[in-house]
């Protein structure tokens, strides 16, 4: 581990045994924030019983279908948008705007369109990532050095290999960017919509716990998804730093 | 004497209008004859069309008249075989290894495996890359990445090797040095060379010939035969002789820079 690594992991023991003690002396009400211990041990509440446990599967497919579809959607609308440029100035304004949407408000046009099933909340989960996508590939594009492009040229390369050798490498620490940006999004969209709308999964589990006022299932469901969340980008941190190193930035 | 290696005749580039802006007549006409194995360097003031005259001779653009013969054949907007370009840009893919960028040229062109690793350890050895072959370009110098292009393109055997003012963001010395080098490479591999440049000195010391450019739109207002030995570094760079060249290029330039220097302002 790097330095760093260690700073991060002191600071993160150091804070959560300063919150230990401070819950367990009753510097913090213990009927708001229950020390670190209880929160892992509704953890293990949560991941033994059946009930949690379909709706921490249910959660996870919901944003893995959000998170593959926007990532298949926002590369395609990226490629897309930096051929047609005009039409890209014209989208520019949406797109930097795109998340002063409330993107909740289309949970009941969603709900008319697929039914009262998984596919209105994987929707919203879809377009809260999808423009990260959109964003980061026409970055990506937008990056590669023109002395490539030329290059490619004079090795007289086809358009599948410049799209496979060329392209796809150059502009991959930027899709790679919009992909861990796109987890982030798609997590925030399925489970606040399961939080405020649905009646399963991790959100509504949390949300159940918090009305139920069982304050270790609801810590515990959080620390839960602390620990998904924050092994996945570690995972897509370490590619990523591979990947801009490798290129030299 | 040898035949014409590549010959342009009445070659002009000229930028059409756009919403706001007028036509721009960038280069010619440039007439232009080189031989086989010949070192021919341009220089020119900045902006005159020496980058746009590299360009139509790839093929990278196409003329707006005239024609451009390569060995007898007509180039028009597309890269013939034979040809290869380095550019002023460090071009080397920073996601591979020194050896996988050499070899990237040769293995989209389907040549066996077996040719690419020994016509790419070949190459490496001939440039002085051999012992970063699994470095990555992020790990090496400038100086280095950019003989990196150099050999990726010379793999590839190029018969007419264009050089777009490859040493441009080197320091002096290693300019210099990176010369001799090129002088090396030239000698070993036979290929025609033209090189695009800002110095005069790196002209007078690597050329044959030097063709001088008038400020836009370039066209060549003076050709000078060096008259070096094939065998020849930067050491001439003591002869009296390199001075006389480098003085005559400067008589011809320095009136064209300073109208450059007029049109830019």
């Amino acid at each position: 581990m790097t330095r760093a690594g260690w700073i991060r992991l002191a600071l993160i023991v150091g804070a959560l045994a300063v919150l230990e003690a401070a819950c367990r002396y009753g510097f913090v009400s213990r009927d708001a924030v229950i020390p670190p211990s209880k929160m892992l041990e509704g953890s293990w509440r949560a991941l033994a019983a059946d009930e949690t446990r379909a709706d921490i599967w249910l959660t996870l497919q919901n944003v893995t279908l959000s998170l593959v579809l926007s990532l298949i959607a926002g590369t395609a609308a990226g490629l897309l948008l930096h051929k047609a440029t005009r039409l890209r100035r014209a989208l520019d304004p949406l797109l930097a705007s795109y998340y002063a949407v409330p993107t909740f408000v289309f949970y009941p046009l969603f709900i008319v369109l697929f039914g009262l099933n998984r596919w209105p909340l994987i929707a919203i989960g879809f377009l809260f990532a999808v423009v990260a996508v959109i964003i980061n590939t026409l970055d990506g594009l937008a990056r590669i050095p023109r002395a490539f492009v030329r290059t490619a040229a004079v090795m007289r390369l086809t358009r599948t290999q410049y799209a496979l050798h060329i392209i796809l490498p150059a502009a991959a620490p930027w899709f790679f960017t919009g992909a861990k940006f796109a987890v982030a999004y798609s997590f925030i969209g399925v489970i606040a919509g399961e939080f405020v709308v649905s009646g399963a999964g991790m959100g509504h589990a949390t949300a159940f716990a918090y009305n139920s006022f069982d304050n270790r299932m609801m810590y515990g469901l959080i620390v839960l998804l602390f620990i998904i969340v924050g092994t996945i980008n570690a995972v897509f941190g370490t590619v990523e730093r591979r990947l801009y190193a490798r290129a030299g930035r | 004497m040898q035949a014409d290696h590549l010959h342009l005749s009445g070659v002009t580039r000229i930028y059409p209008a756009t919403e706001g802006h007028a036509a721009v007549h960038a280069l010619g006409p440039i007439d232009l004859s080189l031989r086989q194995g010949e070192f021919f360097s341009v220089v020119g003031p900045s902006g005159c069309g020496k980058s746009t005259l590299l360009d139509v001779i790839a093929g990278l653009a196409m003329q707006s008249t005239g024609t451009i013969l390569f060995e007898g054949k007509p180039v028009a907007g597309a890269v013939p075989d034979g040809i290869g370009v380095v550019f002023q840009e460090d071009a080397s893919f920073p996601w591979l290894t020194v050896f996988d960028n050499a070899a990237f040229a040769l293995r989209r062109a389907g040549v066996p495996d077996a040719e690419v690793r020994e016509r790419v350890r070949h190459t490496l050895a001939f440039t002085g890359l051999s012992s970063f072959a699994q470095a990555y370009p992020a790990q090496l110098s400038g100086g280095m990445r950019q003989r990196l292009c150099i050999a990726r393109t010379l793999v590839t055997r190029p018969r007419l090797l264009l050089l777009d003012e490859p040493f441009g963001a080197l320091d002096q010395q290693t300019r210099l040095l990176m010369g001799d080098e090129l002088l090396k490479l030239w000698r070993e591999t036979g290929a025609t060379v033209l090189l695009i440049t800002h110095s005069l000195d790196e002209a007078a010391l690597l050329s044959d010939r030097i063709g001088v450019m008038s400020a836009r739109p370039g066209v060549f207002i003076d050709l000078v035969e060096t008259g070096w030995a094939r065998e020849r570094d930067s050491r001439l760079a003591a002869e009296p002789a390199f001075g006389a060249v480098t003085g005559r290029l400067w008589a011809a330039l320095r009136d064209q820079s300073i109208k450059a220097l007029a049109m830019a302002s």
